[in-house]
């Protein structure tokens, strides 16, 4: 039976078999009986359309915990486990997640196959530098174990591959280790785009560090923002009530937004409004306080569905990185661009990535930012000439976030493309993996 | 330490009770036919809740072999769930035999087979839990699962039974009605949203239920309100509804 089906931004819909599968059987079974292409979706997380497909394998209740090394700090779990699970069991023995993104309701063979960075990319680079061992069932059911010295090429092509190498089955990673659940933050204020790019430069040494952005200024304000910085705060840091139970989980209250918003709810004066209260609720330059990982990591997983804040017609995101020397001028030009078409974006997130080698997953040295705009007349006409400036500094747009972007601009943004595609022809043989976002830009042809 | 054993232990709503008592303190025992799926769902919950957990093999048709399971389990646990059913076909079931058979004997007669030997042990000691999965579908028949709803219906007065018989002797037995019930196998279907609730949280209200030693839950009380209009219907209309 077919169903309507979309990932986080609303945007595409699809009518789509979903087929969920909870034991190793029942996936081959599967993988056996179906002679159309599939694709592997987790949560649903990613914006776009890289878990769609007319035939949508769901791992959300391929979920065991296989194993969980509390001395050494090594999880060894199925694909569908998501993360907020896991740091419900980790938390209280000590650990963390070694890299997550800012929601924890995914599941970890989505955080392989997308390849997530954090916060900490800088430091701790992305999902993948923290993974031991993968397993993944080809396309006629068989177990393939790959990692960095057997099948090193698999591995390369699995990470940040967006489920086209196989279905991810088995991911065994390392965690961090913590002395307390909860965050030591510092958030200071930036006026511009200089004083802001010169904060993340002077301010590497954190673990942490994340700058939310105000789209709405222009001339001299051009990039006002406000920088979050982080450590995981040691035992003694904790004020005493806390020093009791330093690796406390923070119980959940969650909101949800029953129902898409009309569509008028979000428009240039209510960003503007949100805009200027968030940037003018800290008083003086500089703050800090300790709080716990939930709202510094995941500020808006306590309000579920947010995504329907942006009303039916849903909304793309869009996240593009830009080298490092590129940066300050391609990202005036953008928010320049954004700025002269009132393109307001509720939600604008800029971060110093660190170096990263990879086959083709996203980071790269340099600023990334991460934009919401939700769809209205135009919008992709105008995110194409966005594309535009990317290109020309060199960066790249994140296929997690994308349902729109055209071929050349992933062909281009991503130099190891071919390689990555020879490894998958190798892999997929038969195309039996194919997602709406691998037709759009032709990878899979 | 106590334990709770678990028929039919590869459901959905088995799993969450299983997490949901490890949780809270169980030691916990499954059973069910296919070992090999019971052995990853008992390692799961092992490294979940640092609980002991075994594994047995169980047929709930195979009725000659209740008596050496019930006796051959490492721990007399302090509660059972019985929580196998079978719902099949029910278009198949009215002109195949086969497959009304397997309705009948899977929800009503294996769990009155097996039951009655537990029963009979808690009664002997004194103390003990029994909780059934039945099912709202024995509330009424109707014509789109009435072999299930009969057998889940003589499941449930089978409960009331016992309840009847054991509760002077301390034995406490929980009847649980579940609606629909969505699980992660059925993440995206069509079931109305009010009146579906999440296996996880079926399992937190039964084990509730058991800790302030209920008769019978409906696992949304919205059911219980939906039921007692079903049943309030006259039989001259309601055989010309389609339900």
């Amino acid at each position: 039976m077919k169903k309507k089906i979309t990932n986080w931004s609303n945007y595409p819909v699809v009518e789509a078999n979903l087929l969920p599968f909870r034991y190793e059987d029942e996936l081959r079974q599967l993988l056996n009986s179906q002679q159309e292409p599939l694709i592997t979706r987790g949560n649903g997380r990613c914006y776009g359309d890289a878990a769609l497909g007319p035939n949508i394998l769901s791992s959300l209740p391929f979920n065991h915990i296989l194993s969980f090394n509390e001395q050494q700090g090594i999880i060894h779990c199925e694909a569908g486990v998501m993360l907020d699970e896991l740091l419900e069991l980790i938390v209280p023995k000590g650990w963390f997640l070694p890299v997550t993104p800012g929601t924890s309701f995914i599941t970890v063979g989505g955080a392989v196959a997308s390849d997530v960075h954090g916060k900490n990319h800088h430091k701790d680079g992305s999902f993948s530098n923290h993974i031991v061992e993968l397993e993944l069932m080809n396309g006629v059911g068989e177990k393939v174990r790959c990692s960095r010295e057997e099948k090193a090429d698999l591995f390369a092509a699995t990470c940040g591959g967006m489920g086209l190498t196989g279905v991810i089955t088995k991911v065994k990673f390392r965690l961090k280790k913590v002395e307390s659940s909860f965050i030591n933050q510092r958030s200071v204020k930036a006026k511009n785009i200089d004083e802001i790019f010169g904060l993340f430069e002077q301010n590497e040494g954190y673990t942490y560090s994340v700058a939310w952005i105000d789209c709405l200024q222009k001339g001299k304000d051009l990039g006002r923002s406000v920088l979050m910085l982080g450590e995981h705060a040691k035992r003694e840091e904790l004020p005493n009530r806390q020093q009791m139970h330093p690796l406390k989980v923070p119980a959940s209250k969650k909101v949800s937004i029953p129902f898409n918003f009309p569509s008028f709810t979000l428009n240039p004066l209510s960003v503007q409004a949100f805009n200027f209260a968030y940037y003018n609720k800290m008083l003086g330059n500089e703050k800090k306080d300790i709080v716990s990982y939930d709202p510094f990591f995941y500020p808006l997983d306590s309000v579920l569905h947010w995504n329907r804040m942006y009303g039916k017609k849903g909304f793309v995101q869009y996240q593009f990185v830009l080298p490092l020397e590129q940066s300050r001028q391609g990202l005036i030009e953008i928010l320049e661009k954004i700025n002269s078409r009132k393109m307001g974006s509720f939600l604008a997130v800029l971060k110093l990535f660190g170096e990263q080698e990879s086959l083709i997953s996203f980071p790269m040295r340099g600023y990334t930012l991460a934009l919401d705009f939700p769809i209205v007349n135009g919008l992709f006409e105008f995110l194409d000439e966005l594309d535009d400036v990317v290109m020309k500094y060199g960066g790249r747009i994140y296929l997690t976030k994308d349902a729109r972007m055209k071929p050349e601009a992933f062909w281009k943004g991503y130099p190891n493309a071919q390689k990555w595609v020879d490894i998958l022809k190798k892999y997929n043989p038969d195309q039996k993996f194919n997602s709406l976002l691998a037709q759009r830009l032709n990878i899979i042809s | 330490m106590k334990y709770i054993l678990i028929l039919g232990a590869t459901s959905d709503i088995a799993i969450a009770c299983a997490h949901e008592f490890a949780r809270n303190g169980y030691g916990v025992q499954l059973a069910a036919r296919k070992q090999d799926k019971l052995k990853i769902i008992a390692q799961d919950i092992e490294v979940r809740h640092k609980m002991p957990v075994t594994c047995h093999t169980f047929d709930a048709l195979d009725y000659e072999s209740h008596h050496e399971f019930w006796k051959k389990l490492p721990h007399r646990p302090e509660v059972t769930l019985c929580a196998f059913g079978y719902l099949g076909q029910q278009e198949k079931g009215q002109t195949d035999w086969r497959e009304a058979w397997q309705i009948i004997e899977t929800n009503f007669t294996g769990a009155a087979s097996i039951l009655n030997i537990v029963a009979q042990s808690y009664e002997e000691q004194g103390r003990g839990s029994i909780i059934g999965i039945s099912s709202v579908a024995g509330e009424r028949g109707r014509q789109s699962n009435y072999l299930y709803g009969s057998a889940k219906a003589g499941f449930t007065a089978y409960l009331s039974g016992l309840r009847n018989r054991l509760y002077k002797k301390g034995v406490h037995v929980l009847t649980v009605k579940p609606g629909f019930v969505d699980t992660k196998m059925t993440e995206g279907l069509d079931l109305p949203g009010p009146l579906t609730a999440k296996s996880e949280q079926v399992a937190k209200s039964i084990y509730k239920a058991h800790r302030s030693k209920k008769d019978v839950i409906y696992t949304l009380p919205v059911w219980q309100l939906i039921m007692q209009n079903i049943r309030l219907i006259p039989e001259g209309i309601f055989k010309k509804m389609n339900l």
